[in-house]
């Protein structure tokens, strides 16, 4: 089964990241480091990214088959995705272990969401 | 000799080619390393020189030279010559060491994604790129949960012989569950590029046909082989060419695999006479029951409902409660599959919790003329549900009861 954790930046993740001190904010990432090393040598990474600021992003869309794209209404949103981990485990158990060694989750919480797969069934 | 064929051959050899050198060297770990080294070098040379006229022991040969060759190189590093100037005597491949070696790879140390990983690997003969893209993850993550479960295998000291029999049954069990998941793996209808998948579904009948040749007498192997036949005959009809979900009793019955349903009932047929039952025994003569039936109207549901009632007492389950209620409707009505199903999740909060209560629902509502209530257990389901296909079968047979778009 293929788990997505996702991490959210939002006014409470920011207000913690503000309290921290150099040294914990270096602990933080290279907690992400680790973690995704562990992943990697435990056999259920897929695939984890942490997102450039939402400033930079572009909105794409199609029309008449013409692509438009434009920059995003960045200024007035207060959360956005920050980064993800893509893993492929057991079950919803050992994808919720994995998302609680997440370092934001300890300080506030992130969302473990079940892949939708093709796999067939009968009535 | 055409690339299918070499590759046919390669694996065919590949689980008593392993057998043999690890029942010569004992360490599954560095022999596996060894033969996975002399699968390449045949993949390599034979297309060009030829096949050898035995390809088997060429294959141990090659293997277990490679795997001398390190434990020289280790011994050397150690100073220890007297390893040195050994020949490699050819192992025989004998007819248990396949069935060793997949009992090793189901080890009950290992997670079941190492168990399915190991077993495509060392049973299987394939490679660790052919597993990734079968699995749809990354290389380099199977590549891990292959060496961490010859790490485990080494580390519990796990040996490479049959387990003494008291054990016997209950790790066969685990073998089929291991075959069993690499086979539901297979259903995993990619909507990408399936030529370059290897068939999962191909690949887990071929070993359970290979473990039930070892094992005749074993009625859950034979069951387990049966009930696979039986749900692969259907798969020409089960998707349509967009990868939308047909449901047994709309499918095409005519492209149904023929052959594989007459073997499939055959061997059923023949296992429930003589074995002991079980739970996968049971499931593939439910499968038999809906093969046979040219039309769904000559489905022989109450058959059908008995042999549910069989299932729940022997691996009762929320997937074996629902599918019971489902021929209840059929055999008693709509109505009295509600009531049971009422019961059933009133009576136990995990059931009530599982996705596939609100499609059961939807359909006996459908069933009992309840079109709105259905189409809003459609919805329901449809939001639940994990499979694709499968929410956009139930999001159409909500749109169908004109459930409107709430």
């Amino acid at each position: 089964m293929k788990y997505l954790i996702l991490i959210q930046s939002n006014e409470r993740s920011l207000a913690v990241w503000e309290t921290m001190t150099d040294a914990e904010r270096m602990d933080f990432g290279r907690g992400h480091l680790a973690l995704t090393d562990e992943m990697i040598k435990a056999g259920v990474h897929v695939a984890s990214e942490g997102l450039a600021d939402p400033g930079l992003a572009a909105w794409v869309s199609v029309r008449n088959g013409e692509t438009i794209a434009s920059d995003g209404p960045y200024a007035e949103v207060k959360e956005h995705l920050a980064g993800f981990y893509l893993i492929d485990c057991a079950d919803r158990d050992e994808a919720i272990a994995w998302a609680a060694k997440v370092p934001d989750a300890a300080n506030t919480e992130v969302e473990v969401r079940p892949v939708l797969d093709m796999s067939q069934w009968d009535l | 000799m055409s690339p299918n064929a070499l590759e046919d051959l390669l694996r065919a050899c590949a689980p008593q080619v392993l057998g043999a050198v690890v029942r010569r060297f004992g360490d599954f770990d560095a022999s596996e390393d060894a033969v996975q080294e002399a699968l390449l070098a045949a993949a390599q040379q034979w297309p060009a020189a030829g096949v050898p006229d035995h390809p088997r022991n060429w294959l141990i040969t090659v293997a277990s030279r490679r795997r001398i060759e390190s434990l020289r190189t280790e011994a050397a590093r150690r100073c220890r010559e007297e390893a040195a100037g050994r020949e490699p005597e050819i192992g025989q491949p004998r007819g248990d060491d396949e069935l060793a070696l997949l009992f090793l790879c189901c080890h009950p140390a290992l997670t079941p994604t190492s168990q399915v990983a190991l077993t495509l690997r060392a049973v299987g003969g394939l490679t660790t790129a052919e597993i990734a893209r079968a699995l749809l993850v990354p290389e380099a993550t199977v590549g891990q949960r292959i060496s961490r479960a010859k790490q485990r295998i080494r580390d519990t000291g796990a040996t490479f012989t049959m387990p003494p029999p008291p054990e016997r049954a209950e790790r066969l069990t685990a073998v089929l569950q291991v075959l069993y998941l690499i086979f539901n793996e297979g259903h995993t209808a990619s909507s990408g590029d399936r030529l370059n998948r290897v068939e999962l579904t191909a690949e887990a009948i071929r070993l359970t046909r290979q473990l039930h040749d070892r094992l005749p007498g074993a009625g859950e192997v034979a069951g387990l082989l049966a009930l696979m036949l039986l749900t692969d005959a259907r798969r020409p009809a089960r998707v349509r060419p967009d990868g939308g979900l047909v449901p047994l009793a709309e499918q095409d019955r005519g492209r149904w695999n023929a052959a594989g349903i007459a073997e499939g009932v055959e061997l059923i047929t023949a296992t429930l006479r003589t074995a002991l039952i079980g739970p996968f025994q049971i499931q593939a003569a439910i499968a038999a029951i809906h093969d046979e039936a040219t039309r769904p109207e000559l489905t022989d549901w109450p058959q059908i409902l008995e042999l549910y009632g069989i299932l729940r007492r022997l691996a009762p389950g929320p997937m074996v409660t629902l599918n019971r209620i489902v021929a209840v409707a059929e055999v008693r009505g709509a109505p009295a599959a509600l009531a049971e199903l009422d019961a059933a999740t009133a009576a136990d909060a995990a059931l009530a919790q599982h996705y596939r209560v609100a499609a059961v629902r939807a359909h006996l509502l459908e069933m009992a003329g309840e079109p709105a209530k259905a189409g809003e257990q459609y919805r329901l389901a449809a939001r639940r549900t994990l499979s694709l296909p499968e929410r956009r079968y139930l999001d159409s047979r909500a749109a169908r009861l004109g459930a409107g778009t709430g």
